[in-house]
């Protein structure tokens, strides 16, 4: 079976110049309900993985530096 | 995979509202027991209250409402299919729930004179309370488990309860989202807190996850308990709510109303005497929604701007703090535009309708050992409030429970079975990605289940959740999180089967929209003045049976009785 890549904006961004993920904190990544959240560990930055936001915004809230920021999914937008 | 075995006394099953109170609770009550709180998400932010709540839905306070005035209410909101023992034991706790929060800082409204200060919503009764800065109370709640010493374990999925030889909880089973091990609990007793079963129906948006409940509340709970051999109550009584349209957030007329806002319909007129979401009112809704008057709004331009701040504050920052957002991308301002509104996918949950894992009111499901709290049990409109004190119950009773009895032998085929179960999605290398198998059967749902319910397409559901069911034999996950969603789907999809076979079964309509049956549209007290349960049988059969409404505690009066049947406003008839 092949499956087809297809490309999504998502709701959740982060500021790399902002966040301190290469320092150890997963805050964002920790407190998330749907756990969509992930560390690029070449990067050392936080990352949306799965499109799955409930727009709640913990990780927005928890965030030390306030490098989150939640947009609502385009979808309803 | 690797097995990791864990051993507790006490296990509750979810970390949102219910459960934390419950793991407490169980711990005051004997402090030598080993109590295990489990969230599939992190304790810190989970749940239904992740982002906190900006009031109290029910609380029953001395001065301002009586136990007994609010368990008639409910009784009457729920067209009288209601066990009102379990009812009145939270409206008698109510307070108590209340008075405990509040000393653990929980920050409620209060008046000049330091009295609660009360909001009438309901038709009846004055039962909201107010609390401007509840976006702290998951903060509180963490305290709380930290200086009771309970132990958490987060990130681990519940998929089955875990029954010893003689038919009591024993534990449960699942997996860590994370790294993907097999993990097996063994505990004496077990509080299932799982929330809602609120990825049943497909929001309107069409996004999977924009659903009304925090989606992460998928129907676990309601899937284990059934799989446990618990029976389930007035599944086809279903959660379905007035939101902002597209959001799929509450519009939160309780909050607004008691400033003077309202649901109104595009002509800007008021077509409801009351905000308080029940059957009926949904009814009203729908129908206005469907008229040549909809949609339906919610009205705050005619307020003042002091007023207009106020809920701005209140709005935007608790529960569902994106919505102000949402608003600033249409070009909304309350004080210019109202707010355009829709209903909710349908869904299972107790804390607003009726639909639940049935309890007692001592939190006992029907299988010894094994708890509800919460959103899914079947207490009805129990709220937050409702899910602390059955979570307190709950707490309190499987500590009881476990002092009584004896550890028996645990049959491991039930474990081997299950860890082949979950395993398998990973072992595959190709097959049907668990959102494309997500979208398709919560698509069906709608198309189906959705009311008004007709026989035929709900008989038509029943084929294709055969054919989905042969799907799910084909879910491939990639890595621990894709696995974590495509259990989930064999969850909605119990749930699914669940909802069609107890609205099939009865035939007649109730509850306004939430049980409303085209081809059945009159309720029919004769044959149908009873619960409705739910459950597997030994075969392995799915059975829907009746069993009688105990006698009132609190008999209405007729007047009462058809209250919640008169919602809509009479308008006095023209003089011709």
């Amino acid at each position: 079976m092949t499956y087809a890549t297809q490309r999504t904006t998502v709701p959740v961004t982060v500021d790399e110049e902002k966040c301190i993920a290469q320092k150890g904190c997963t805050v964002c990544v920790d407190v998330c309900p749907l756990d969509v959240l992930a560390i690029d560990l070449a990067k050392g930055k936080a990352y949306m993985q799965y499109d799955e936001c409930w727009y709640c915004m913990p990780c927005e809230k928890d965030c030390p530096t306030g490098a989150v920021h939640v947009d609502i999914p385009y979808l309803l937008r | 995979m690797n097995t990791i075995e864990m051993e507790t006394d006490v296990l509750v099953v979810g970390g949102g509202t219910a459960g934390p109170m419950a793991a407490v609770k169980a711990k005051e009550a004997n402090p030598k027991l080993r109590v295990m709180l489990l969230e599939k998400a992190n304790v810190k932010r989970s749940g239904a209250i992740s982002m906190g709540m900006d009031g109290l839905n029910n609380a029953v306070i001395p001065g301002h409402a009586t136990p007994e005035q609010y368990t008639k209410e409910i009784t009457i909101a729920n067209d009288g299919i209601v066990n009102q023992k379990t009812v009145y034991a939270y409206a008698n706790h109510s307070y108590k729930t209340i008075e405990q929060l509040d000393r653990w800082g929980v920050k409620f409204e209060k008046d000049e004179t330091g009295d609660y200060a009360m909001r009438k919503v309901h038709h009846l009764g004055t039962y909201v309370l107010p609390m401007p800065e509840g976006h702290h109370m998951k903060k509180i709640l963490y305290r709380q488990l930290k200086k009771a010493r309970v132990e958490v374990v987060n990130r681990v999925v519940g998929t089955r309860i875990l029954k010893d030889a003689e038919g009591k909880a024993a534990g449960l089973m699942g997996f860590d989202c994370r790294t993907g091990d097999f993990v097996v609990i063994r505990a004496r007793a077990v509080i299932l807190s799982c929330g809602a079963a609120g990825r049943l129906g497909l929001p309107a948006s069409g996004y999977l996850f924009g659903t009304y409940e925090n989606p992460t509340n998928a129907g676990d709970g309601y899937a284990m308990a059934y799989h446990a051999g618990a029976e389930l109550a007035n599944l086809e009584c279903y959660q379905i709510n007035p939101l902002i349209k597209d959001y799929n957030g509450p519009a939160c007329a309780y909050v607004t109303g008691p400033f003077g806002g309202y649901t109104a319909n595009s002509h800007g007129e008021r077509f409801i005497e009351c905000d308080y979401w029940s059957g009926q009112m949904m009814w009203e809704f729908y129908n206005e929604l469907q008229s040549g008057k909809g949609p339906v709004f919610l009205k705050l331009d005619h307020l003042a701007e002091e007023t207009i701040s106020n809920i701005e504050v209140i709005l935007h920052t608790n529960e569902r703090p994106s919505r102000g957002r949402f608003h600033e991308g249409r070009g909304t301002d309350y004080r210019r535009k109202m707010v355009e509104m829709h209903i909710s996918e349908i869904g299972f949950c107790s804390g607003h309708s009726a639909s639940g894992v049935w309890v007692n009111e001592k939190a006992e499901t029907t299988v010894p050992g094994l708890y509800a709290a919460g959103d899914m049990a079947s207490v009805p409109h129990n709220y937050m409030l409702g899910a602390f004190t059955y979570g307190w119950f709950a707490g309190q009773n499987a500590a009881a429970f476990i002092a009584g009895s004896a550890a028996a032998a645990i049959d491991t085929t039930q474990i081997d079975a299950e860890r082949a179960r979950i395993a398998a999605p990973l072992g595959r290398s190709d097959g049907i990605p668990p959102n494309q198998l997500e979208y398709k059967l919560r698509r069906m749902v709608n198309d189906y289940l959705q009311p008004p319910k007709v026989t035929s397409k709900m008989l038509l559901a029943q084929e294709r959740f055969d054919e989905v069911a042969e799907d799910l034999q084909r879910l491939v996950a990639a890595n621990p999180h894709e696995l974590m969603r495509a259990l989930e789907v064999g969850h909605i999809y119990d749930c699914a089967r669940m909802a069609a076979h107890a609205s099939l079964f009865r035939t007649e309509s109730r509850w306004g929209l939430y049980h409303y049956r085209a081809d059945f549209p009159e309720r029919n007290d004769a044959e149908w003045f009873t619960h409705c349960h739910l459950r597997k049988t030994a075969d392995g059969a799915m059975e829907s049976i009746k069993r009688p409404v105990e006698p009132y505690i609190l008999p209405l009066d007729d007047e009462e009785k058809t209250a919640y049947q008169r919602l809509r406003i009479v308008k006095e008839a023209a003089i011709a």
